[in-house]
């Protein structure tokens, strides 16, 4: 099995509520007598029950509204099979999400300064490991500090990550301030000619006004030596949250500059609907997805492999 | 960015001004709008479709509490059920951590919060319960999980097991179970790797390790911020591990929390804990009321239909006011000062705040002047129509008679209210050429009973004998408060 294929089988391991879902829905109308399929009319009870599926995978109400209208617009009054519904539901989802599959972009800008932020515990450390992982595999020269200096052990996390990637871990005491540790990172990398410098963070709960004030500062600083830094803003989103997501992304967005996001444990049974959400309101790039613990487990994002696994169409 | 449940059901019952009984179209409008707050606020959808169900049996008939909007009493019974679901009906009383060394095992996803809330949960039962307490990770996975458990017990002074790498993680907790035992521990909290619940290589993994220790607690730690997923991880987790309670991290964000009503729906096990910070002693007992307020997207439910009951009143207050100056006070009016006087505890109860009042209590009693009295003269208005107690100028001896009969009264009672009325109707056209408003917007106010009965003890004494005084002479209870007290009730306290 190909390297892709893989990781699209991990975030197919479990069979999709949607999937589960849509077949009920269909079953529900008495099948034709003697037609192979069941199938079921596109009427308004049958897009109410469709409607609830969506908002079952973490679409949100609004959102999974004006998805089932879409849907509606083509396919009212047909009688369709479950295969035709979850590939309508697919085309739809993949549709509004095409715009934002960009991978993260390389600039010529030496060093590159990536910044990695998000909610506690959403995957940030592990995210950047995997990164400088596939950074080194592309010759570049990667270096990571490890600007968590909050946390037990957030450090000697980041410096199993970096010794496992081949990256250097420029790491300061704790509870040193991280604005400190990363100014000295970045003028650091600068003077070593590093292509990429990724900045781990602590943390943060998005309505901490003061640690989101901590991580404007950590921009500020960047910017007394490279005004154009940081030149990407990852955020990590946990794909078993649910709509704090949407004010998750609003926060940090308004704090750090949000350039791109990155969803981590699509490998477990949520399948990350509220990314659809975010694609609908805020129009983020979606740069790659966590599906497992082990360093290659980062796939690109691909928005037909996630619309066919969050509709559960295996391929 | 979202609307809160009373803000929609708002929306939805300002069409509906009748009161009464909720009928059945108004309930289902409601729980529509309810059913979408709760997933909103990330309720998982079976559990909010089975809550919706419970809800609908309880709203339908019944009766809506004068001065609530049906909105607002549809809001009520949705948070009553809420609080109810997520308490449940039984105490689910302290750990069972008897019987040392009690072995506590914490399992979730990953990144859920499981070794910050074993270090929380360590540092609580010792400063709380003076308990001799071992904590021991078994996360072989996470890089410097072990480290990070290791770091904590430093910080709370609770001692962590000695970390021998290559063990795995039955073989840990065996050692762990052995040295709590040596060591004369009362718990010992094994702390473990994050996994999925559909692993199941390492659900089997977490499943020998109870078999190994048999944990007299299973806690399965959930992100407060978790969404529909709430019930896959719930289920799996109680199925494959069994579970005797949950704690819910992250409490501290902005979320919702209605992963709270999936994890109490689904597994049937007590909410033991919230977590509420990064640092040690960020953890607390679990509150049905405040996590149902937060569900609705409320601050306090309670609070909202007491300030609904506020606004209602102060309405009436201010339509009041508006009669009493137009020199108006007919028999609507005098019910509702009787009313009050019976909530803010009859005459009795009045009296009682009054030092130096006591003895005067028989002298009253001999009057007629008690409680009872309110209640009969109340029995005779509501016997009167509508058009008799707008206006009752209107009473002849004919429906003299009826409202009497009505009441089970004599007639001679009826005379001395319909009197007490006219006088404090008098009253009441003076007050209402003399005074300003603001005097009799604060007489109104308190005769609606705003910032309750004057506390006596802070009562100007002078005040105190002046009321006393107005009593003797049956002048009234100016005393309560200065013009406080409405003058209008004086005429009750005239004597025969
Ligand atoms: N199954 C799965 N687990 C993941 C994935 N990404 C990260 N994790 C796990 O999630 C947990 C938290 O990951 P971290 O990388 O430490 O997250 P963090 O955001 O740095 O956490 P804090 O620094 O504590 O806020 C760890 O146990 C990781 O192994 C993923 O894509 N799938
Ligand atoms: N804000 C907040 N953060 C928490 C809470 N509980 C745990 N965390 C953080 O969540 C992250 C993951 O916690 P950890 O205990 O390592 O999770 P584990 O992987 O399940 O053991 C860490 O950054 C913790 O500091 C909580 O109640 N509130
Ligand atoms: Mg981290
Ligand atoms: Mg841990």
């Amino acid at each position: 099995m190909s390297f892709f294929g893989k990781l699209r089988d991990r975030l197919l391991r479990s069979s999709s509520r949607l999937d589960e879902g849509i077949g009920a829905i269909v079953d529900e109308a008495a099948p034709d007598p003697g037609a192979a399929q069941s199938r079921r009319l596109v009427d308004d009870a049958m897009l109410e029950e469709l409607e609830d599926l969506l908002i079952a995978s973490d679409m949100g109400v609004e959102t999974a509204a004006r998805v089932t209208a879409n849907i509606a617009e083509g396919c009212l009054g047909r009688r369709l099979s479950g295969r035709e519904v979850k590939e309508a539901l697919a085309t739809e989802i993949a549709r509004i999400m095409a715009g934002v599959a960009r991978p993260l972009p390389l600039y010529p800008q030496k060093p590159q300064v990536v910044l990695v932020v998000g909610v506690n515990g959403s995957g940030k450390t592990t995210t950047i490991g995997k990164l400088a992982s596939q950074f080194r595999a592309a010759g570049k020269t990667v270096v990571i500090a490890a600007c968590d200096t909050f946390r037990a052990a957030a450090v000697e996390q980041l410096q199993v990550w970096g010794t496992r990637a081949g990256v250097p871990v420029l790491t300061a005491a704790e509870g040193t301030d991280p604005a400190s540790l990363a100014y000295d990172a970045l003028a650091r990398a600068q003077r070593e000619g590093a292509d990429l410098l990724m900045i781990d963070t602590a943390g943060r709960l998005q309505n901490r006004a003061d640690l989101m004030e901590e991580l404007a500062k950590i921009v500020r600083v960047l910017r007394k030596i490279d005004p154009t830094a940081p030149h990407n803003t990852l955020l990590v989103l946990d794909a078993t949250t649910g709509q704090n997501a949407l004010a998750q992304v609003e926060i940090f967005r308004k704090v750090a500059d949000v350039s791109g996001l990155v969803m981590t444990k699509l490998d477990g049974t949520a399948r990350g609907g509220v990314l659809v959400a975010l694609a609908d309101r805020f129009g983020l790039p979606i740069h790659a997805i966590g599906v497992g613990e082990q360093i290659d487990d980062l796939a690109p994002f691909d928005p037909d492999d996630f619309a066919r696994a969050l509709v559960g169409l295996e391929n | 960015m979202f609307e809160s449940l009373s803000q929609r059901l708002g929306g939805v019952f300002d069409r509906l001004t009748k009161q009464g009984a909720l009928t059945e179209a108004d309930v289902q409008t409601a729980l529509r709008e309810v059913r979408t707050a709760l997933l909103e606020a990330d309720v998982s959808l079976p559990v909010a479709r089975d809550f919706i169900k419970a809800v609908g049996r309880k709203a339908a008939g019944q009766a809506v509490t004068r001065s609530v909007t049906p909105g607002q009493q549809v809001v009520k019974i949705v948070h009553d059920e809420l609080i109810r679901v997520l308490g449940g009906d039984d105490d689910a009383g302290a750990l069972k951590i008897d019987n040392p060394p009690a072995p506590i095992l914490m399992v979730g996803l990953q990144g859920s919060g499981k070794t910050t809330t074993t270090a929380k949960l360590a540092r609580r039962l010792k400063e709380r319960e003076g308990k001799r307490v071992l904590m021991a990770s078994l996360d072989t996975s996470r890089p410097a999980a072990m480290e990070q458990l290791a770091i904590l017990g430093q910080q709370i002074g609770v001692d962590t097991l000695p970390i021998m790498k290559g063990e795995d993680p039955v073989a840990i907790a065996r050692r762990a179970r052995t040295q709590a035992a040596m060591g004369g521990y009362d718990v010992y909290l094994l702390d473990t790797a994050g996994r999925l619940h559909i692993d199941q290589d390492l659900i089997a993994q977490a499943a020998a390790v109870r078999d190994a220790v048999n944990p007299r607690e299973t806690l399965l730690v959930v992100d407060g911020l978790t969404g529909q997923d709430a019930v896959n991880v719930a289920t799996e987790f109680d199925d494959k591990i069994g579970v005797t309670g949950v704690v819910l991290t992250r409490m501290d964000g902005d979320g919702r929390g209605g992963a709270a009503l999936s994890m109490r729906a689904i597994t049937g096990k007590p909410i033991r804990f919230v977590g509420l910070g990064e640092k040690t002693d960020a953890l607390e007992g679990f509150d049905p009321a405040r996590i149902a307020g937060r569900i609705l997207g409320m601050g306090d439910i309670v609070a909202l239909v007491e300030k609904a009951q506020e606004v209602f009143e102060a309405e009436q207050a201010e339509r009041m006011m508006r009669r009493f100056q137009k020199g108006l006070f007919n028999m609507n009016d005098l019910k509702m000062q009787l009313e009050q006087m019976m909530k803010m505890g009859g005459v009795e109860g009045l009296m009682g705040m009054l030092p130096g009042v006591g003895k005067m209590k028989t002298q009253m009693a001999e009057a007629g002047l008690d409680d009872s009295m309110l209640r009969r003269q109340v029995a005779l208005i509501n016997s009167m129509t509508r058009q008799e107690r707008a206006n009752p100028a209107l009473l002849q001896a004919s429906r003299k008679r009826r409202i009497a009969a009505g009441a089970g009264l004599e007639v001679q009672e009826l005379n001395r209210l319909l009197k007490q009325h006219r006088q404090m109707a008098d009253v009441m056209k003076k007050m209402g050429r003399q005074t300003k408003g603001g005097a009799m917007r604060a007489a109104v106010q308190q005769m609606m009973g705003k910032g309750g009965m004057p506390d006596p003890a802070q009562m100007d004494p002078a005040a105190l004998q002046a009321a006393a005084n107005a009593l003797k002479s049956g002048g009234g209870l100016p005393g309560l408060g200065g013009a406080a007290l409405p003058q209008g009730l004086s005429g009750l306290l005239r004597k025969k």
